[in-house]
């Protein structure tokens, strides 16, 4: 039956989480107000800019462009599920160390997209990480050190620690 | 972003009752094209209907009758990763892999970028040239029909009321053929074509080519003269056979580029897809496929 609210029940960063959500909320509305993981931005709202990039059954979307009533049922992994603790990922460190975060905006999404591109392609080449990353925009105009993260995440350690 | 009812049914009768009682209901499957403009309020309807929980329209690719059938549900991503698709379709796996980005690729669907009818989709080109048939059902049963024959103008198809499609099939040719993608766009990532185009030369040297972005709807042009895949033919006279073809087309100027561009482009692009696909339909009759 038609309905305007429904009570809906996910995986987040592996804690189960089960709420009642507006049925035209998106899965980023969820995440950023009612979960409090803000992490994950909204930028554009239209799927243009990736800020708001998270995984779903490990597969990375646009949360802007994915209803909340969607994901009923389904894992969600974001940024703050990356880490363990205080501890970065891999990739995390490595944004770090390129210098790859300059206003931070841009950078959760990019960093999920990168996750999702290493889990997909452990050993990606420069072609394949420009590829990898095109869904998402940095307006600081960091690319290229955000590409060099990526290259040496991917090439100094074994990246199956990053991925699910 | 304005409220709407949801309802996620689990059989097509469902959703047919469903839209019975609310035709202003608007189908949701990958929601990428949708849920903007919902948010824009460029679509405001009362009620939205999630098809990805329909057991009739389930992704999937399966091969019936020589036909590749990918299921209503079949994000972009799956379809191209699937090895049939790839071998037998290379050019809709180059258009498919330039629609959006890869997070929109992971949600959105085949069905969905046909069903938009945008003149400018970049699946529709390589699903012209190769014949695809669209099955489409309603709540008296399903009918088949020519992509050629479902596209109309601009965001309107030859769906009628309470219908959807159910299945996009695509006949697996049983001599090698060649095909071949081309696009121009602003930008390399996320844009929307400026032109785009795709051929497929068949083993009887028959050439087809599919336009986009270039008419009210992406259009079919057909050579049967042979002197498209003729790799012995002059340039002179493929160019001659080229203009006869884009005589289909009628270009607008907008704010991708003027009507002279796109006309100007079309031919480029044409050639160079002619010639990766003659360079592919004479490999794949080397490799004996």
């Amino acid at each position: 039956m038609p309905a305007a609210e429904l009570r809906i029940g996910l995986d987040v960063n592996g804690h189960r989480e089960e709420l009642e959500v507006a049925v035209h909320h998106t899965l980023l509305d969820v995440l950023r107000d009612r979960l409090g993981l803000t992490g994950t931005k909204e930028c554009c709202a239209e799927g243009e800019c990736g800020a708001c990039t998270v995984l779903v059954d490990g597969e990375a979307v646009n949360s802007c462009l994915v209803l909340a009533v969607e994901v009923d049922g389904h894992r969600v992994t974001t940024i703050e599920g990356l880490g363990e603790g205080d501890r970065l990922s891999r990739l995390q460190d490595a944004f770090l160390e390129c210098g790859a975060v300059q206003c931070g905006f841009c950078i959760p999404g990019m960093v999920m997209s990168a996750h999702y591109l290493l889990s997909q392609t452990p050993h990606p080449d420069a072609t394949q990480i420009r590829e990898g990353l095109s869904g998402n925009l940095c307006r600081c105009g960091g690319y290229n050190q955000i590409c060099s993260a990526v290259a040496l995440a991917a090439s100094t350690t074994d990246t199956r620690e990053d991925v699910e | 972003m304005s409220s709407f009812a949801y309802a996620r049914p689990e059989r097509l009768a469902d959703v047919f009752g469903l839209w019975r009682d609310e035709p202003a209901a608007r189908l949701l499957s990958g929601g990428t094209d949708l849920l903007v403009a919902i948010r824009k309020g460029r679509a405001r309807p009362p009620l939205v209907i999630d098809l990805k929980h329909v057991q009739e329209l389930a992704p999937g690719i399966s091969e019936r009758e020589g036909f590749l059938r990918i299921g209503a549900s079949t994000v972009l991503s799956d379809m191209v990763a699937d090895a049939r698709v790839r071998a037998a379709f290379p050019a809709l796996v180059e258009a498919a892999l330039v629609v959006g980005s890869i997070q929109i690729r992971n949600r959105a669907t085949l069905t969905g970028n046909l069903c938009n009818a945008s003149p400018a989709a970049d699946t529709a080109p390589p699903l012209l040239v190769h014949d695809a048939v669209v099955e489409v059902t309603g709540p008296s049963g399903a009918r088949r029909l020519t992509l050629d024959a479902f596209f109309v103008r601009p965001g309107r198809t030859a769906l009628e009321r309470s219908e959807l499609v159910s299945a996009i099939e695509l006949p697996i040719p049983e001599r090698p053929s060649g095909g071949a993608f081309e696009r121009m766009t602003r930008r390399r990532g996320v844009d929307l074509a400026t032109v785009n185009l795709a051929c497929a030369i068949g083993a009887d040297g028959v050439t087809r080519l599919g336009f986009g972005a270039v008419g009210p709807r992406p259009l079919l042009a057909v050579d049967d003269s042979g002197v498209l895949a003729d790799p012995g033919a002059s340039a002179e006279e493929q160019d001659a056979v080229l203009d006869r073809l884009a005589a289909v087309t009628s270009p607008i100027s907008n704010v991708r580029a003027s009507r002279e561009y796109r006309e100007a482009m079309l031919i480029v692009l044409a050639r160079r897809a002619l010639a990766t696909a003659r360079r592919r339909l004479e490999e794949a009759r080397h490799a004996g496929r």
